[in-house]
Formats: structure tokens, C-alpha cells, sequence
């Protein structure tokens, strides 16, 4: 079809028109009896519409996934946010960095996504239109057929049946286009939908619900430790007000004032639960057996609140 | 009166006298081709489509006429059209 010099007058619109012709014609010119040419048309007419038709529901399956996607990275993006802000409510700058940094890239993936939703919707809504238009030729055609077997004979109907078939193959030859140039861009987008996947499981984006969600497990961890914090302090309330008691019983009242008001001092302190009732008797009794009446039991190594004042 | 196609959009009925136009706009497309002028070439098929779409009257679906003139997709690539000019397996069957 290519040829140089004719082309140069004909322009492209005109080639691209004579391409669509020779391979009408060419299918023409394969059948003995023109008017088998219609029924074999028409089968393979209404196989093209199968196929265009399932090509609008693949095209939608592949839309529906990236949205599934939009919204997890969505969410994820939120999630490192408020993290983020966690964080730096913790004074750990550098994790809201690392936070921040997932959420950048999350949102990135997130805009490119959205570039090809848009374009896969319009991949979409443009096969419907191609498989209406189809339809309406088809049904068209079905009519003529019928015509034209009934009323002409093999001979008179040739040119009649040329016209009606280089009407219908055009058309298929441009759906034929369409279904192929769906196909292509809904690969692309699943290859990219599989690579995004595969992102957010290594941790990168921060996968929700994921398993390796690092910046997560060192935010819980910072306040698992201040649990462990407020718990220590909690018991070391507990001790201090439980020691007056059994040194009251046992020994002279002279220490025993002071450790009282090491008690309500230790009572007052920021972590200590309002109404310790709950002391652990087993804890007790190591003290009591290690510990000189009348020292503050709470004075351990690592958990320094509790200011002290006097020696007792 | 001539049907001009649209690939991937559809069959429009133009007047003869936009015809000219066309011609115009259609040279140009084939030249940013034939140079490889990827703008150009970008250019020309906007241009064209635009004029087809502004000066024609959409067919009815249902009207089975082949068309005078052939449009490649709003988005074709250079490399595309190439392969539409040469029946290279663009169009399937």
C-alpha cells in the first residue's frame, strides 16, 4: 500500500481509507457465492460484539482494582500522617521524617493512579460507544442480509452485498482497534497496579494491616515504655505506702514519720494511679526481708521520680 | 458530501467545501510524518480531528456506508499512523 509516489498527493486521510478497503476487499474476494459472504460476515459480526462487550467488562475489572489501590494508599497516607504527628508529639523527630517521607512517595503513586484511572475510564466509556455503534450496525446489516437473500439473485446481488460488507468491515476494523488499544493500556496498567502491589508489601508505603510496618512497631514501642513508666511508678507508690505500716507494727516510731511522707509525696507523683489498692504480696515481702526499715524502698536504679527529701 | 471516520470515535458527514481545508490540514500531517516532526505532527492531527468534529454532522449508527476518508485516534502515536499508512496488522481480521 505504501507507495511513494502517490502518496505524496493522496494525504494520509485517503491512504488510511484505501488500507480498510484492500482488506474488505480482500475477504470479498474470498467467498464463491456472495451471499454466503453474509451469513459468514454476520457470525463473525456478532463474535466481534462478544468480544468488544467483554472488553468493556475487562477494562472495568482493571478500573475497579486501581481504585482498590487508590483507596489503600489513601489510607495509608493518612495513617503515616497521623504518625507522623505521633511522633512528633513523642519529640522523635527523625521517625516523623521517616513518616513523612513514605507519605510523599505513597502520595505520589497516588496522583500517577489517578492519571491512569482517568484513563481507563476513558478507555471505557469509549468501548461502550464503539460496542453501541456496532450493535446498531449489525442490527442494520441483519436487515439488508435479510433483503438481499430474499429479493435478488446471486449475481444481482453482489454490488449490494459489497456495499453493505465494506460498511460493516470498516466498522469492525475500527472496534477491532479499539478492543486491542484497551487490551494494551489495561497491561500496562495491571503490570504497574502488580508493581505497586508489590511495593506496599515490602513496607515501603507502609501497607495497612501489613506485617512489616517498622515506623508503627517504634511508636508503639515509645509508648509500651512509658506504660512500662507509669506501671513502675504505680508500684513504687504502692510500696511506699505499704512500708510505714509493717514498720509501725515492728519497729520504734521514730523512722516511720518520714516514710509516711515519702509515701503521700510518692502518692502525688506524676504517674502514680489515684487509688493504689492493689499490692503485690509477693514484692512485699522481698523488701521487707532485703530492705532496713525505714529507707524509701522506691530509691531502685532506672526509675527516678520521686523526689527525696531528708534522710529520714 | 463525504463521510470522513474518526478511528475509535465514529463516521461524520463533511460538506465538500470543507474539504479544502482538510486537504490543507491533512498535507501538513503527512509532511510532520514523512520528517519524523513529532510536534508537528501532534499539532496537525488536533487540528484536523478539531475541524472534522466542528464541520461535520455525525452519522447515524446505524447507517452502513464506508467512509471517503480515514482519521487516525485522537492519540496516536507517530510510529501508529506509520503502521496504519503501510496494513502493517493495525487492523485486525
Amino acid at each position: 500500500m505504501y507507495m511513494k509516489g502517490t502518496a505524496a498527493r493522496m494525504g494520509v486521510m485517503k491512504r488510511v481509507s484505501l488500507v480498510f478497503k484492500a482488506k474488505a476487499n480482500k475477504a470479498l474476494d474470498k467467498m464463491e457465492d456472495p451471499r454466503e459472504t453474509l451469513d459468514y460476515s454476520y457470525q463473525r459480526q456478532l463474535e466481534l460484539l462478544t468480544k468488544v462487550r467483554r472488553g468493556v467488562a475487562d477494562v472495568a475489572t482493571s478500573r475497579k482494582r486501581v481504585e482498590l489501590q487508590m483507596n489503600q494508599l489513601q489510607q495509608s497516607a493518612n495513617k503515616l500522617e497521623d504518625q507522623a504527628r505521633k511522633a512528633l508529639s513523642m519529640g522523635r523527630e527523625d521517625l516523623a521524617r521517616e513518616a513523612l517521607a513514605r507519605k510523599s512517595s505513597a502520595q505520589s503513586q497516588l496522583n500517577d493512579l489517578q492519571v491512569q484511572y482517568a484513563q481507563l475510564q476513558a478507555e471505557e466509556e469509549k468501548l461502550t460507544v464503539a460496542s453501541q455503534r456496532l450493535q446498531a450496525k449489525v442490527d442494520a446489516f441483519r436487515t439488508r442480509k435479510e433483503t438481499i437473500k430474499a429479493t435478488y439473485t446471486a449475481a444481482e446481488a453482489q454490488t449490494r452485498i459489497n456495499e453493505a460488507f465494506s460498511g460493516i468491515s470498516e466498522e469492525m476494523g475500527d472496534v477491532g482497534m479499539a478492543i486491542q488499544r484497551a487490551e494494551d493500556k489495561t497491561a500496562q496498567m495491571q503490570a504497574r497496579a502488580g508493581a505497586i502491589d508489590e511495593l506496599m508489601a515490602s513496607g515501603a508505603l507502609d501497607d495497612i494491616g501489613g506485617h512489616r510496618d517498622d515506623i508503627q512497631s517504634e511508636l508503639d514501642m515509645i509508648s509500651a515504655g512509658s506504660d512500662v513508666e507509669r506501671e513502675m511508678a504505680r508500684l513504687k507508690a504502692e510500696l511506699t505506702a505499704s512500708a510505714p505500716k509493717q514498720i509501725e507494727g515492728s519497729g520504734p516510731n521514730g523512722g516511720s514519720q518520714a516514710a509516711q511522707a515519702q509515701a503521700q509525696q510518692a502518692q502525688q507523683a506524676p504517674y502514680a494511679p489515684p487509688a493504689p489498692q492493689y499490692t503485690p504480696p509477693q514484692q512485699a515481702d522481698e523488701h521487707q526481708q532485703t530492705q532496713p526499715a525505714g529507707l524509701p524502698v522506691a530509691d531502685l536504679p532506672g526509675l527516678g521520680g520521686e523526689p527525696q527529701d531528708g534522710d529520714g | 458530501m463525504m463521510i470522513v471516520r474518526i478511528l475509535g470515535e465514529g463516521q461524520f458527514r463533511v460538506d465538500d467545501d470543507a474539504a479544502a481545508e482538510l486537504n490543507q490540514l491533512d498535507t501538513e500531517l503527512e509532511a510532520a510524518v514523512e520528517h519524523s516532526d513529532e510536534d508537528k505532527f501532534t499539532a496537525a492531527l488536533a487540528s484536523l480531528l478539531a475541524q472534522v468534529r466542528a464541520q461535520g454532522a455525525p452519522l447515524p449508527a446505524d447507517i452502513l456506508e464506508p467512509s471517503d476518508l480515514i482519521l487516525p485516534h485522537e492519540d496516536s502515536s507517530m510510529d501508529e499512523v506509520r503502521k496504519l499508512l503501510t496494513d502493517e496488522g493495525l487492523i485486525p481480521g
